[in-house]
């Protein structure tokens, strides 16, 4: 088969995959098997792979994880610090050495995918494939065929849970390119509150492919926080396809924070389907060298009185480029719905690039919606101003991008989060003077 | 000579060569038989004793189109156009066919034009009535010609221009669009029948608006109209375009296609206001108006300058776009757009920047109402040498009412880090407040939400040269007529 | 002039008006006093018609004349003018061409003719300048950007300028300093005939120094509870609504 020349064995490859001998399961992946194999993989033909092509992808031949490919050993995993539960994958492999779900409070599930498909396949069954539906993506239909690893994320009824459960997802560190296919799938009962912070992170040399899907159920009255750092090495190629479905009175707030990643692509298709229903989509990105990294999204306001909040910021240096596709979409009838959308970009360097289409797409006349977008550079007056008082060209730069992905980290609920989070961009910043307390100390 | 006379005599005079045409045709009848082939191309060349280069370039443009898809891109829909069932030339009406008087056209037309204001000769050039008589404007616009003359502003039918400047038709046309730019272009390329050619010579500043004489003279222009304007080093002119009334036209499928070129230091304003007939409640029977428009600011220093106020036909599909290639050009893009009843519009602007310090500017003003749905699709493009380029873009969306659509669809890229660009869009409703304030103090519901509107487009509005501005105004207010309510 | 019988009111289902009675003759002026919340704009906005406040019960007649039925509009035609006590910004439209339409409008509904530009703009000036207001005000458009007093200041020139008969100023005094209070006063004062009312909606009693009503009425918990004379703003001054607080009295 032509269309999955990139996968060594196609998409049989002869391995044992989680939840052999379900029926439905098998049904599913046979399905997604077909739907991939006639829509092939994305090409910037399509709408929306406009801006982005999966050029590693006709370079490189990957394997999927074989036993063995999970055993490196890795230290320094990055951490919020104190967490109800914790996975760590490498190369989609679950590593119980690394990982500790031992003290989950009643009511929580959390733990890999193939676990609870031994365990309760009645349940995954009835929630696997039901909020990701979309006929079209490719990229979720190739996942549907392979899902490998990921994990499930399952908080009932009114449980409230306090502190964040955290994912790592390691890649690299192995002798070829290696593909990997998590299937994540949260599922939050009425009035229940989680909230997740996911890692991924590449170590070592070495190109790898992570494609994952992820179903997110966030039912009436719950509250669900969905946080992701992408560290992924200057070799991978990070593909993530998310479902969300936000009830009445529920709120959903995700965070993407993209640091590193030779390609990555998120695209989430989230629907505020109860009366009521608030999500916060927001999220920044920097990106340097040859990486780059597309954003895309799609809400759907299908009811009335629902709100969305969308934030994303970046900034791009050297031949770095980043794309940013959102879309609003308000049903008719789905009245008094109110949309905002912005996105802003720092060029740093000459051959960066961004592309940003920010849409609105409205059938209901009382809306209030709006959005905005801009790309520049930094502010030269400002940058003179910190100057003429003495503070150094590169520190001032440094000042001004963490102010300016500031406003969009400011959307991050959590607030301890929220200090990780912008830990993680200062680090990012050229490493001269990243720390404006140190350099307070020292002056 | 009645103008079907002089087309009579124009084919005579190519004589011999009919049976070239393939097709059997009264020498003397004033149209080519439905559909399209090479052989019509050719026909309609031939009518109009166009140099051999030019029928190359149609021809080349036939070939070209038959091969194109269709645009599958905008947001519009409707049936597949059936290419066959057209008339691809047709001579002005003889005075048999029209009207004999205003008696026998549409009152709903006339009643219009009453709201408007438009005098009564003027309303039956509109409505394609038979007269006879010289219009006193008829007269001016020669006054105009003559002075246009003396400045050395060439301003003619464009197949006029091709007799009287043909190097300079040559130079130019199709440089800006070409040939196989889109579909739709690349048609109006194989048939265009007329339009406007206008030439600008260097450091001069046209006396006058050149729309008062096009309003008068240029009506008949035909389904597939081509216009193209060049203002040469430090030139200025403004070209309005159109018609403030509904213009009656049994021609279904408009492609038009304007070309602008301002070299150094030059600037051409243009400005359109467009209300071709929207169809019935359903659009059945409206235009579809498929127009290519595009100006180059091929100097430095240039400027060109699109404004638009579209409120009819059935089907809208236009981007007014500017090429920013020389260093410090201006591009702008005024824009207002009224949909209502079952109309559809997808509207926008390009704007590419190429040139050092190329600037744009873009204002786009949507109005939705009854079951109509409109787009704003805009392209803000930085090319990595438009050092310090900047654009600024304000689109905002007003609906009135449940059943209509309001959709904005930019698309920014950049590539270089001195550019800026900023966009800013909105979506809302008029406001329940406004409203009950306005009729508070005696202003019926209708004029209300009119005033309301007024006020929405007001920055769109400014642009227009004074007399259209007022017209355009009122034609806000009857464009959603039967919205509210 | 105007006579309200037992009007109940209701806005998005709740009743807010429950049972208001109140008659003003021809050439009188009354207050209206009352708790925040009480329903003093949302009496005004029944009177000129708002959508969406519902008349329940009761009447409302005015000339003779039963308004339930009739748009604002109408309403304005017929004389009724409400100075808002939070006027609605209009973008894009000048203040001068909404106070020419209404102007016309009202006009046209009366069949009278409508004002030629410049006999418009003549009495605009004067009304203008009575005002103290700066003819920059004009070219703005309608509340955008003016400051609180200014918008004040603003409703009264409309009401100058339509001259109506029934003047309802819902808290025209709030936000006003000393000087703008005057000329809003004397803006109100101006219109006093025999043929013309007011009703003054205000917290303050020292509006009514300048203003000076022929009844002051307490309106708490959707009705009139108390009428007096003007010394009744003093007492209010001295005492607040303690005493018009609490459970249904009587
Ligand atoms: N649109 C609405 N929806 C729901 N409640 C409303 C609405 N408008 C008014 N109300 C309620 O009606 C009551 C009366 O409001 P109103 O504005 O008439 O008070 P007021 O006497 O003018 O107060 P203030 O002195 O603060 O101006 C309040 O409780 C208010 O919250
Ligand atoms: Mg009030």
């Amino acid at each position: 088969m032509t269309a999955v020349s990139f996968l060594e064995g196609g998409l049989d490859a002869n391995r044992a995959l989680p939840g052999d001998g379900l029926d439905w399961l098998k049904k599913r992946r046979d399905k997604g098997a077909e739907k991939f194999g006639a829509l092939g993989l994305p090409t910037p033909k399509l709408e929306s792979w406009k801006y982005t092509r999966l050029r590693p992808l006709d370079d490189n031949t990957y394997t999927p994880v074989l036993d063995g490919a999970g055993d490196a050993s890795v230290k320094d995993l990055p951490s919020v610090g104190d967490v109800a539960g914790r996975l760590v994958f490498v190369n989609g492999k679950l590593r119980e050495d690394l990982s500790d779900v031992s003290d989950l409070p009643e009511g929580v599930r959390f733990g890999p995918l193939d676990e609870i498909l031994k365990d309760d396949p009645a349940w995954a069954e009835a929630h696997l494939g039901v909020v990701a539906q979309d006929a079209d993506q490719a990229m979720l239909a190739l996942n549907d065929a392979m899902m490998d690893s990921g994990f499930v994320l399952h908080v009932q009824k009114g449980v409230v849970l306090r502190k964040p459960v955290e994912v790592v997802m390691v890649g690299g560190m192995t002798d070829q390119p290696v593909a990997y296919f998590p299937r994540n799938l949260i599922v939050i009962e009425p009035n229940a509150q989680a909230t997740l912070v996911k890692h991924h992170v590449g170590r070592g040399v070495g190109a790898y492919f992570a494609n994952a899907a992820t179903e997110i159920d966030v039912a009436d009255g719950a509250i669900f926080k969905n946080y992701k750092v992408q560290a992924e090495s200057m070799q991978a190629t990070h593909v993530s396809t998310t479902h969300a479905r936000v009830g009445r009175d529920a709120t959903f707030e995700s965070f993407n924070l993209s640091i590193g990643g030779l390609l990555s692509r998120s695209e989430a298709w989230i629907t505020l389907a109860g009366e009521g229903a608030h999500c916060g989509f927001n999220g920044a990105y920097m990106m340097r060298g040859n990486e780059h990294c597309d954003n895309t999204s799609y809400i759907d306001m299908a009811v009335p009185n629902t709100t969305c909040k969308q934030v994303y910021k970046g900034v791009l240096d050297d031949a770095a480029r980043a794309v940013f596709q959102g879309k609003i979409h308000v049903a008719r009838d789905a009245q008094k719905a109110d949309g905002r959308m912005l996105n802003k970009t720092l060029l740093l360097s000459n051959e960066a690039e961004i592309d940003t289409k920010p849409e609105l797409e409205i059938y209901a006349d009382d809306v209030q919606c709006a959005h905005g977008a801009t790309t520049g550079q930094l502010d030269q007056t400002a940058l003179f101003y910190l100057r003429s008082r003495g503070i150094p060209e590169a520190l001032a730069r440094n000042m001004l991008v963490q102010s300016f992905l500031g406003d969009a980290l400011d959307e991050i609920t959590d607030a301890h989060v929220r200090e990780v989070f912008m830990d993680r961009v200062v680090h990012w910043l050229p490493a001269h003077c990243y720390l404006a307390g140190e350099w307070k100390e020292s002056a | 000579m009645s103008a079907t006379a002089e087309t009579v005599e124009q084919v005579k005079s190519i004589s011999g060569e009919k049976y070239k045409y393939g097709f059997v045709t009264d020498i003397a009848a004033d149209k080519a038989p439905k559909g399209l082939s090479e052989d019509i191309v050719r026909f309609i060349s031939a009518k109009k004793r166009e140099p051999e280069w030019l029928l190359e370039w149609r021809l080349k443009a036939y070939r070209r189109w038959l091969e194109m898809p269709e645009p599958q891109w905008s947001k519009v829909q409707f049936p597949p156009i059936d290419y066959q069932q057209y008339h691809y030339y047709s001579a002005p009406k003889s005075d048999d066919d029209r009207p004999k008087s205003l008696d026998e056209v549409d009152p709903e037309l006339l009643a219009t034009y009453e709201k408007l204001g438009i005098p009564i000769k003027e309303q039956e050039v509109l409505a394609g009535v038979a007269v006879d008589y010289v219009f006193d404007s008829v007269s001016v616009a020669t006054t105009f010609k003559k002075k246009l003359e003396e400045v050395g502003v060439i301003f003619c039918p464009i197949s006029e221009a091709l007799e009287r400047c043909p190097d300079l038709v040559r130079k130019y046309l199709g440089t800006v669009v070409p040939v196989a730019d889109n579909k739709h272009a690349c048609l109006n390329s194989a048939v265009f029948t007329d339009g406007s050619f206008v030439y600008i010579p260097p450091g001069v500043k046209c006396p006058m608006e050149l729309s008062t004489y096009f309003r008068i003279n240029e009506m008949n222009t035909g389904q597939f109209e081509r216009t193209l304007i060049v203002a040469d080093k430090g030139s200025y002119v403004s070209y309005l375009e159109g018609c403030t009334a509904p213009m009656r036209d049994e021609n279904q499928l408009h492609a038009a296609v304007v070309e602008l070129v301002a070299l150094d230091d030059a600037e051409i304003k243009y400005s359109t206001v467009q209300n071709w007939y929207p169809g019935d409640e359903d659009g059945k029977g409206g235009i579809y108006n498929f127009v290519t428009k595009r100006g180059a600011c091929r100097g430095r220093n240039s400027k060109i300058s699109w404004t638009q106020v579209e409120t009819g036909s059935a089907i809208t599909w236009k981007y007014p776009s500017c090429i920013l290639q020389g260093d410090n050009s201006v591009g702008e893009f005024y824009s207002i757009a009224i949909t209502n009843n079952a109309q559809q519009a997808d509207t926008g602007t390009k704007m590419i920047h190429l040139g050092k310090n190329t600037t744009s500017r873009i204002i786009s003003k949507g109005i939705s109402a009854g079951k109509s749905d409109q787009t704003y699709r805009g392209l803000v493009k930085i090319s990595p040498k438009a050092e310090g380029a900047r654009n600024y873009t304000q689109c905002d969306s007003l609906l009135i009412g449940d059943k209509c659509g309001a959709h904005t669809v930019p698309y920014i890229e950049s590539k270089n880090k001195n550019a800026i660009v900023e966009h800013e869009a909105t979506t809302s409703t008029i406001s329940e407040d406004q409203l009950f304030y306005l009729r508070q103090r005696g202003i019926p519901e209708e004029a209300a939400v009119a005033l309301v509107v007024n006020g929405f487009c007001r920055e769109v509005l400014q642009q227009l040269p004074m007399e259209f501005a007022v017209e355009a105004q009122k034609l806000v207010g009857i464009s959603l007529e039967g919205s509210v309510g | 002039m105007l006579e309200i019988k037992d009007l109940h009111a209701t806005v998005q289902g709740k009743e807010i008006l429950k049972g208001v009675n109140l008659i003003i003759e021809p050439g009188e002026v009354h207050a209206i006093m009352g708790p925040n919340g009480s329903g003093k704009s949302t009496l005004s906005y029944v009177l000129a018609g708002r959508d969406g406040y519902e008349v329940t019960g009761g009447r409302i007649i005015y000339e003779g004349e039963d308004l339930t039925e009739l748009d604002p509009e109408e309403r304005a035609a017929k004389g009724i003018f409400l100075a808002f006590q939070y006027p609605v910004e209009i973008p894009g439209v000048p203040n001068s061409t909404f106070l020419n339409e209404a102007v016309n409008a009202v006009r046209r509904y009366r069949g009278e003719d409508e004002l030629d530009k410049i006999q418009f703009v003549k009495m605009l000036r004067a009304k203008t300048k009575e005002l103290n207001m700066s003819d920059e005000m004009l070219k703005r458009a309608v509340n955008v950007g003016f400051s609180g007093g200014e918008k004040k200041r603003n409703e009264v020139l409309q009401m100058a300028v339509l001259e109506p008969k029934l003047s309802i100023l819902d808290e025209t005094d709030s936000g006003l300093d000393i000087d703008a209070l005057k000329i809003v006063s004397d803006g109100v004062n101006a219109l006093r005939a025999p043929d013309r009312s007011s009703l003054v909606i205000t917290h303050y009693q020292r509006l009514l120094d300048y203003i000076v009503p022929d009844k002051v009425h307490v309106l708490a918990r959707g009705r009139i509870q108390k009428t007096g004379g003007k010394e009744l703003a003093l007492e209010l001054e001295k005492n607040g609504y303690a005493d018009y607080a609490g459970e249904e009295a009587a």
